[in-house]
């Protein structure tokens, strides 16, 4: 390809292609009669989806319908929960949990007698059926930018990119844009990093773009490592090629002629479709030497991590790239003066790079008109926990934490009562529910104690422990230290010691005041963003749960039950209990006594509070104290 | 360890596949974890002897290839065996006689905490809880959860798989 305007020519020959999955198709410009959309993102593929894309094709094959009918696979939907997803065009039908076997039913009733299938459609909270995939609520209230490919196109195909305007944001950047226009325009759009720091994406740009040196280096971190966070998994397996465009324009506007993606190794079906639209781009000439016969050139690679957590802080990650133990280095040097092997070198995020795109062809205008004053654009968060809906929700920033939990999640799983929501990861801090109408944007969650992080939403019921919860977070980001700076290997570990004798029933008066000072000193001074942020959950928790911590430690009562050693015994209800010693024969410690068909008794002393025996009492007899 | 390459005679057949990782990446540093990656993927762990190979080929010091390999979680230096065997020794387990199904474990398949069989069938790990407190004592094998064991019944579990 040598030209934006041979781009425009191949994108409208492909645009008719998948013309049918719009609202404003006509029928008589559609290629195929139908086209069905099959999630295979790592979600929907782990329910099932394959065999859900097999099936169809024989299917329609032993109906001769193949050529009619175009099954596409397609990155993620978002609603991980309720896969395989399938949505059938031009209807833009939105079925869930679908089996092989219901594809018979979809192919003979939908496809070929044009009637929905209602058994197989979504149900709301009241129980009514929705059809229109647009008109859940899950999806109704979110603003898709940099998830407006992911499920909409098969992420396999360059050409689907092509259709929906891809590469054309890069094409306009080297004809009409010098390196200067492209950083304003970045600058202007309020674009801040979407890997959790939300450091001005442009003003970065300038400072690699201004450092001196011959060769520049650009690198995506997709190195996602938060437990619960998914955000970029699902852009890199749903939009390959949106963050290949984004590298190239930041390459193009910082001076770069080369770049690496680095990628978990624990996400194969990203690394596979990374390579894949690599190789497809470079076939047309997309990446390589003299794109659109400009002097711009541009080579690609993807790295694949090795599981350090680590990592994913940026000095880390370009040791890791050099074939080094992952240890982060001081700052500054800063990447954009000094990066990898010595060059500068420009780092962003997944998800702040598939915004480019937009942003180019777009305007920065449009881009900065959703958002707040300083937070611009939309964020993806990962909503799981206890909610009705987990999965991927993308939000103008400024939409309120109840919005995105109860509007958009459904609210909090079996009617319990919301208790706080756990943002931006280990990094990341607890929000109560006073503050359940802030709004989200880098400073709000900041001023609480949380962050935006990459972009983990946790949602908490009554149920959890919030000592618990920051012992967990510790746990992992102890282990995941890499032992460099005292502060982080030795700090972390003394907190973490510190929370599992509170979690234990062994706290002491003093330890609360202990952690505030420790987490205090090590946020100070650790190297890195791991150590730095790895006190936050603690921190939060007790600014907005003091007093679990308190009784934990004085009253030696966790008030969830959630600590096993702080767990209270189970006793029996002597009016209910039928004697069925069905609880006898379950308890692992032999705590129950009790004759045949008179009430039972539990041995406080000897109980463990595993509650195996609640579970297995056929009449709901026995009950924690 | 002992050498597992058998003598000379061996020796190139064993580093054959090796050699072949060696073509598509050069004697760069940047290209160390991508051929331990390949390397672990060929010999299903990275022995001492690949270390050793891998080392003076791509003209790095052992003591640094061993550093990366112990850094990232992903490397192991001993083999892994096709099913992982993980004992529950949560509270409930353990009262349930947790540490006796462990010791089935230990003498049926003659290995420890962390280690695997000599035909890289298996490989034993003591978990915390894994939440099935009231199938206690569990084991999960590979996905498989087994609960209610006692003593033969999970000699009985073993036998699936092997």
């Amino acid at each position: 390809m040598k030209s934006l305007e041979e781009l425009k020519e191949i994108r409208d020959k492909y645009k008719n292609e998948i013309q049918i999955r719009k609202k404003e198709f006509r029928e008589e410009e559609h290629i195929h009669k139908a086209h069905v959309m099959v999630c295979t993102g790592t979600g929907c593929v782990s329910s099932g989806a394959r065999d859900v894309v097999a099936e169809f094709n024989d299917e329609l094959g032993s109906r001769n319908l193949e050529d009619e009918v175009k099954v596409v696979g397609t990155g993620c939907h978002g609603l991980c929960e309720l896969g395989p997803l399938v949505i059938v065009y031009p209807e833009g039908t939105f079925y869930s949990e679908i089996t092989r076997d219901d594809v018979a039913e979809i192919v003979e009733e939908h496809i070929i007698d044009g009637q929905i299938v209602e058994r197989l459609l979504y149900e709301d909270k009241s129980g009514k059926k929705i059809a229109g995939y647009n008109d859940i609520d899950f999806y109704k209230r979110q603003k898709r930018i940099a998830l407006k490919n992911c499920g909409k196109i098969n992420p396999e195909s360059i050409e689907e990119y092509f259709a929906e305007g891809g590469y054309e944001a890069l094409g306009k950047v080297i004809d009409e844009l010098s390196p200067e226009e492209v950083i304003e325009m970045v600058k202007d759009s309020g674009l801040r990093g979407r890997g959790g720091g939300g450091f001005p994406t442009g003003l970065k740009w300038s400072f690699a773009a201004g450092a001196p040196g011959d060769k520049k280096y650009v690198i995506c971190n997709a190195d996602e490592g938060d437990p619960g966070a998914f955000m970029d998994r699902s852009v890199l397996e749903g939009d390959p090629h949106g963050i290949i465009e984004g590298m190239a324009i930041s390459a193009y506007a910082i001076g770069a002629d080369e770049g690496y993606i680095y990628v978990r190794a624990e996400y194969p079906l990203a690394v596979m479709r990374l390579k894949k639209a690599i190789i497809d781009a470079e076939e047309y000439g997309i990446l390589g030497d003299n794109i659109y016969d400009s002097d711009f050139s541009f080579d690609l690679h993807v790295k694949e991590g090795a599981g350090a957590f680590v990592c994913g802080e940026e000095t880390a990650l370009m040791q890791s790239i050099e074939g080094n133990r992952g240890m982060p280095t001081p700052r500054p040097p800063y990447p954009a003066v000094k990066g990898l092997w010595g060059k500068p070198t420009n780092i962003n995020n997944v998800e702040t790079l598939v915004n480019i795109p937009y942003i180019i062809l777009e305007g920065p205008e449009k881009f900065s008109a959703v958002g707040t004053e300083g937070s611009k654009g939309t964020k993806v968060f990962a909503l799981t926990g206890k909610v009705n809906n987990t999965g991927l929700v993308e939000i103008a920033m400024g939409t309120t934490l109840r919005e995105i939990i109860f509007d958009i999640g459904g609210g909090v799983q079996g009617g319990k009562e919301f208790k706080a929501v756990q943002t931006g990861g280990p990094s990341g801090g607890c929000v109560p529910k006073e503050h359940l109408d802030l709004s989200i944007d880098y400073e709000s969650l900041l001023d609480v104690g949380a962050m935006m992080g990459s972009g983990g939403m946790v949602v908490m019921d009554e149920d959890t422990c919030m000592v618990d919860v920051a012992r967990f977070f510790l746990d992992f980001t102890q282990s995941e230290s890499c032992g460099k700076c005292t502060p982080c290997r030795i700090g972390t570990k003394r907190m973490l010691q510190i929370l599992e004798r509170i979690t234990q029933g062994d706290g002491q008066g003093g330890d609360i005041d202990l952690l505030l000072e420790l987490g205090a000193r090590v946020k100070e001074t650790s190297l890195c963003g791991l150590g730095q942020t790895a006190p936050n959950p603690v921190l939060s928790t007790i600014k907005f749960f003091r007093d679990e911590y308190e009784a934990h430690i004085y009253d030696n009562y966790c008030p969830t039950g959630s600590c096993d050693e702080l767990a209270l015994p189970y006793w029996i209800d002597k009016d209910i209990c039928i004697g069925c010693t069905a609880c006898v024969n379950e308890c692992p410690v032999d705590a129950i006594s009790g004759e045949r068909k008179e009430p039972h008794v539990i041995d406080e002393d000897a109980c463990i509070s595993c509650g195996a025996c609640a579970e297995i009492c056929p009449v709901d007899a026995i009950f924690q104290k | 360890m002992t050498c597992a390459c058998n003598g000379e005679k061996n020796k190139e057949k064993y580093f054959e596949p090796l050699y072949m990782i060696f073509e598509e990446y050069g004697p760069d540093d940047k290209n160390l974890i991508p051929v331990l990656q390949n390397a672990q993927d060929e010999y299903g762990y990275l022995p001492e002897d690949v270390l050793k190979e891998i080392s003076s080929h791509m003209k790095i010091p052992l003591c640094k290839v061993y550093g990366v390999v112990t850094f990232y979680t992903q490397f192991h230096l001993e083999p892994r065996g096709d099913n992982i065997i993980r004992v529950c020794m949560g509270t409930a387990c353990h009262v349930r006689g947790a540490s006796d199904i462990f010791e089935v474990v230990n003498d049926e398949l003659g290995i420890a905490d962390g280690e695997t069989t000599e035909d890289l069938k298996f490989t034993l790990e003591r978990v915390a809880c894994i939440g099935a407190c009231g199938l206690a004592p569990v084991i999960m094998v590979n996905d498989n959860t087994h609960g209610r064991l006692t003593p033969d019944k999970t000699r009985e579990v073993l036998d699936i798989y092997r």
